[in-house]
């Protein structure tokens, strides 16, 4: 992103950055609860919020934090909460919830080792799949992620945007190195970002339908409060919002929450690439794994090995038309990450066997570093 | 000279990873000489999560069963039936939570047990905030109180939960409050549930050097001085509830001491701190009133 004058340079860690990117995207609701290694985002709002006519509440546990979210977004606000492992566990019902009812939110997840109490302080990408699949049922998803503070400003601005775009909770998959690395962040002028609203009703509350089928499958909901009375539920429901037993009605609600996302996906899916072009061997990797991936990349073309990278920066809806295409040029995929091959299984999936899949796994709460991706590859080729 | 009373059994060794002047260690170290080494411990997420130690050292001499977040006396209730079924009746399963896991998070699962009676000590260490993710405010942190979450600007304006109340409209047989700056009264108070059949709830003040802004060397005095400016005393409510007692045999302090040599309520007013007092003095007098009115009231069992 090119400086301009009316830049504000700071250093801040990624979870203040992250914090900053809600409050530029006009989000002025948190409910969270404490847990490491996201508490500073709370602690960042629970100071600036009151100050700028916003609310910062904290909740009794990670279930009500989430409770409250999906209470205050239905008002109209933007809203958002902050966990990490546990607390994304315990908040699943309540994002199922919201992807029901259709409520927009954001959901922040640093990252930190797992299952159950794991590594508190220690990095991992350890659930990129239950961001997936965390809550039961069927329905579109949308999952972003960030590699530096930079990004997690303009990330969380853009989990704002989406969810308000497409009426969904959006997770924003960051990890404990990102979330408490200190480092360079260049804000804009926040008059200059694009912050996107969700559609507000037309018709008079007499023939207003909440969840009326349209062509772009997203729902208009009034903000409670507004003069339009309707019902939100976790139901199975029709167009009113009322819980319907029809199997009709019950098989368009549920097509409906996954194709939103689906037909939309290429509005969605965002890649970085580097050195793709020529490239013989591809490096799929996102979050802070990208940037030594990056590193790698650049000393493995110095030793003229054709090394490439594809960085998704939209983790779900996953980029499988873009996989397929670089798996047809390359001869093989390195897909490293800090787990135990969670989005290997989806680069497999997607490159339908035109390229072999190799992956680099670390989940001792160590980062995967430059000279291990350059080891690996050199292994590989 | 050590008081004869204090059994000289140390199951809490040296060597673990708490702060200096951590009250939760103290309240550990009495706690388990009280209990004997029949014990079993359930943590939650808290300070003592970390505290005892990691791999191949441990500063408890007992098993424990670290458990999730809200889940102290749930897990406790499932070990205890186990242990019984097992024909094991002699160990004691106590679940030993922070006041976040149990003020906030743990509340769901203390009702729980709490309701169905179930054989166990529930024990809060309450240093009155989340002190092992960094200080952000709880349920028991209180009024007038800076924290993380709960800054200069806008401190804690609620009050502290009153978690005694709570307990005793469970009517579960043993309710107490202790403190580090007593241990003698604290480890009488566990042999005393020790021996009792059922839920046995201890809330005990475990002062927090870090999280309060205090010189370490303070926390006993501190925890001394919250009972004798009455802003945490203690009691006990047996009977199933009914019986409430309360410990008025000190020299009372001024609350002012207390307040004032904590750095975090530095921000405080003398105008607010009046105000403590105020609501301090209210909460004791109401404490003194259910007193008489359990002692007046017909259907004790010491009757």
């Amino acid at each position: 992103m090119p400086v301009k004058i009316s830049d504000k340079i700071r250093m801040m860690t990624g979870n203040e950055a992250c914090a900053e990117g809600a409050i530029a995207a006009g989000c002025l609701f948190f409910g969270g609860y404490p847990i490491t290694p996201s508490s500073e985002i709370a602690e960042y709002l629970s100071r600036r919020f009151p100050i700028i006519g916003g609310k910062f509440i904290q909740m009794e546990d990670e279930i009500g934090a989430m409770g409250s979210v999906i209470g205050a977004a239905l008002t109209g606000m933007k809203a958002m909460t902050a966990t990490s492992g546990p607390g994304f566990s315990l908040k699943q019902e309540n994002i199922g919830y919201a992807s029901m009812a259709e409520v927009p939110c954001v959901i922040i997840d640093v990252q930190r080792g797992g299952p159950s109490t794991g590594m508190p302080t220690l990095p991992a990408q350890m659930d990129v799949q239950q961001a997936r699949w965390g809550t039961h049922g069927d329905r579109g998803v949308i999952a972003l992620t960030a590699s530096s503070a930079q990004e997690t400003f303009e990330q969380t601005i853009h989990a704002f945007n989406l969810a308000e775009r497409y009426m969904t909770p959006v997770v924003l998959l960051i990890d404990e190195i990102t979330g408490h690395t200190t480092e360079k962040v260049t804000l804009p002028d926040y008059d200059s970002i694009e912050r996107v609203d969700r559609k507000r009703p037309t018709e008079p509350p007499e023939t207003y339908l909440p969840y009326k089928y349209t062509d772009d499958c997203i729902p208009t909901l009034a903000p409670f409060g507004t003069g339009y009375r309707y019902n939100v539920t976790g139901l199975c429901h029709n167009e009113t919002g009322f819980p319907t037993n029809d199997p009709k009605e019950i098989e368009r609600l549920i097509l409906r929450l996954t194709e939103k996302i689906v037909k939309n996906r290429h509005e969605i899916i965002n890649c970085k690439r580097t050195m793709l072009d020529d490239a013989e061997i591809a490096i799929f990797a996102y979050g802070s794994v990208a940037r030594s991936a990056r590193q790698a990349v650049l000393q493995l073309r110095e030793e003229g090995i054709k090394a490439g990278l594809l960085e998704p920066t939209v983790l779900w809806p996953f980029p499988s038309e873009i996989v397929l295409k670089i798996a047809e040029q390359v001869d093989s995929f390195l897909v490293a990450e800090m787990n135990l091959g969670q989005m290997a299984r989806e680069v497999e999936l997607a490159s339908k066997c035109k390229a072999s899949i190799h992956r680099l796994n670390r989940v001792d709460g160590s980062p995967i570093s430059p000279p291990q991706i350059v080891g690996k590859i050199k292994e590989v080729v | 000279m050590r008081p004869a009373k204090i059994p000289t059994e140390e199951l809490m060794t040296s060597g673990h990873l708490a702060c200096q002047g951590c009250g939760a260690t103290q309240a550990m170290r009495f706690a388990l000489k009280a209990l004997g080494p029949k014990t079993a411990l359930v943590i939650p997420a808290c300070c003592w999560s970390v505290i005892d130690g990691p791999f191949p050292h441990s500063s408890l001499k007992v098993p424990i069963f670290h458990t999730a977040f809200e889940a102290a006396a749930s897990t406790a209730s499932g070990l205890k039936a186990g242990l019984e079924m097992r024909g094991d009746t002699e160990t004691v399963v106590m679940a030993w939570a922070g006041d976040g896991g149990t003020f906030d998070i743990g509340i769901q699962a203390l009702s729980g047990a709490a309701e169905r009676n179930e054989d166990m000590i529930y024990c809060c260490y309450d240093n009155e905030a989340y002190m092992n993710t960094g200080i952000q405010r709880s349920s028991a942190t209180p009024a007038g109180a800076w924290t993380t979450t709960t800054p200069i600007k806008h401190y804690k304006k609620r009050p502290k939960k009153k978690i005694i109340d709570i307990m005793a409209a469970h009517s579960i047989p043993y309710i107490a409050t202790a403190s580090v700056a007593y241990p003698l009264d604290l480890i009488e108070k566990f042999k005393k549930a020790r021996e009792i059949k059922g839920t046995r709830f201890i809330h005990v003040f475990a002062p927090c050097p870090t999280g309060w802004k205090l010189a370490p060397e303070l926390s006993v005095s501190m925890a001394r001085q919250a009972v004798t400016s009455k802003i945490f005393p203690l009691m006990e409510v047996t009977d199933n509830g009914r019986r409430w007692s309360v410990w008025k045999d000190f020299e009372p302090t001024p609350l002012q001491d207390y307040i004032k040599a904590q750095g975090r309520f530095r921000h405080l007013t003398d105008e607010e701190i009046e105000g403590i007092g105020r609501e301090t003095e209210r909460n004791w007098q109401e404490l003194l009133m259910k007193e008489r009115i359990s002692l007046e009231l017909p259907g004790l069992e010491s009757e």
